[in-house]
């Protein structure tokens, strides 16, 4: 292997020790006959180990609370909540409803007859109703033939005695 | 943190322990203050919490969550960057209180060795936060964290390829910057392993 071979990729497994077993003894191997890239290893490996000597810091003891009172301070989701995120959908869905709800009350219906025609259609039924006698008969009234072939009220009326 | 997206309150303040430690410590070398650093991770679990209904399992919850990190960091480190001071790694003392080791010092260690070692811890933490933001992160999600590449990369929404380079450059940068702790010893290199 060259120097040359030894790419970015290669040096950053070699670094961190990610590189699999053959491809780090590929870089050893190398290393091991250049001193240039000897160097290189010998600094990453010092490198990546200073690196640790960073020390960690602990929260502080009011973190957890901190954190919990700002969640609990967060405003509750409602039973509508989830159109929350989409705030121009939900409005437009409840500019639909509310005109289909116009609609639905506007729109007159396929039976219904126009206000003020019911009392009128009341009365001509109940005219109809208060001739049906008549309208029974109606043969009967038009024909005066018929009439005719009725004893007359004198036949009709009884003999006194004398 | 499905759990929590169910609503289930406990699961949450599980999550706050597992990872509040790795959050702050991450954070805090990002932007180098300890209060500032609290404050963003305050934030980051505020974003998880508010988040958690539009949670989906696509990727690990680690990548998610330090997705969040990254992005309000390197916000804070942006809004913040006319206020913070030049790094000069010649610096011989740090600007945060909290630069010292929060562990013990050891009985047998002589208050020489002590700042020695304080002195070494804070050079190479100078060294770190002297990194363009995005090696940085990279570098801290890399060595501390021990992300995977993949992961890293979809944390820094970049190519794999791409963050290798970047992890490259910051580790070269580091190496020739922290050259007084790592160089190999030259004989006759009079003015070699000072810092320009």
């Amino acid at each position: 292997m060259k120097c040359e071979e030894i790419t970015q990729e290669r040096w950053l497994a070699y670094l961190d020790g990610r590189a699999g077993s053959v491809e780090r003894r590929r870089v050893e191997e190398h290393a091991a006959g250049c001193a240039a890239c000897r160097a290189r290893a010998e600094e990453f490996r010092k490198l990546w180990g200073a690196l640790d000597e960073v020390p960690a810091i602990e929260p502080s003891l009011g973190f957890d609370a901190s954190v919990r009172q700002r969640v609990a301070a967060e405003p509750r989701r409602r039973w509508f909540g989830w159109l929350a995120p989409w705030p121009r959908v939900a409005l437009s869905a409840a500019v639909v409803a509310a005109l289909a709800i116009i609609v639905i009350v506007k729109m007159p219906s396929r039976h219904a007859r126009p206000m003020g025609t019911n009392a009128v259609v009341h009365q001509e039924d109940f005219n109809a109703i208060k001739d049906l006698g008549v309208l029974e008969n109606y043969d009967v009234v038009t024909n005066l033939d018929a009439l005719s072939e009725l004893p007359s009220a004198a036949e009709n009326q009884p003999q006194q005695p004398q | 943190m499905l759990d929590v997206k169910a609503g289930d309150e406990t699961s949450f303040d599980l999550l706050l322990l597992k990872y509040r430690s790795p959050l702050v410590n991450f954070l805090h070398r990002m932007v180098r203050d300890t209060a500032t650093a609290e404050d963003l991770a305050q934030e980051v679990f505020l974003r998880v919490y508010r988040a958690r209904k539009q949670y989906t399992p696509s990727a690990k919850f680690t990548t998610w969550l330090f997705r969040i990190a990254t992005n309000v960091a390197l916000n804070s480190v942006r809004d913040n960057r006319h206020e913070r001071r030049a790094i000069s790694l010649d610096a011989p003392t740090t600007d945060d209180e909290d630069a010292a080791p929060m562990e013990l010092p050891g009985r047998e260690r002589s208050i020489d060795e002590q700042m020695i070692e304080r002195d070494r811890s804070e050079f190479i933490r100078q060294a770190i936060a002297s990194l363009p933001e995005k090696q940085r992160a990279a570098v801290l999600l890399h060595k501390y964290e021990e992300m995977d590449y993949a992961e890293i990369a979809r944390v820094l929404d970049c190519s794999e390829s791409a963050l290798k380079s970047l992890l490259f450059r910051a580790y070269e940068t580091l190496r020739v910057q922290l050259a007084p702790l790592v160089a190999q010893p030259v004989p006759h290199s009079a003015g070699e392993g000072k810092l320009s």
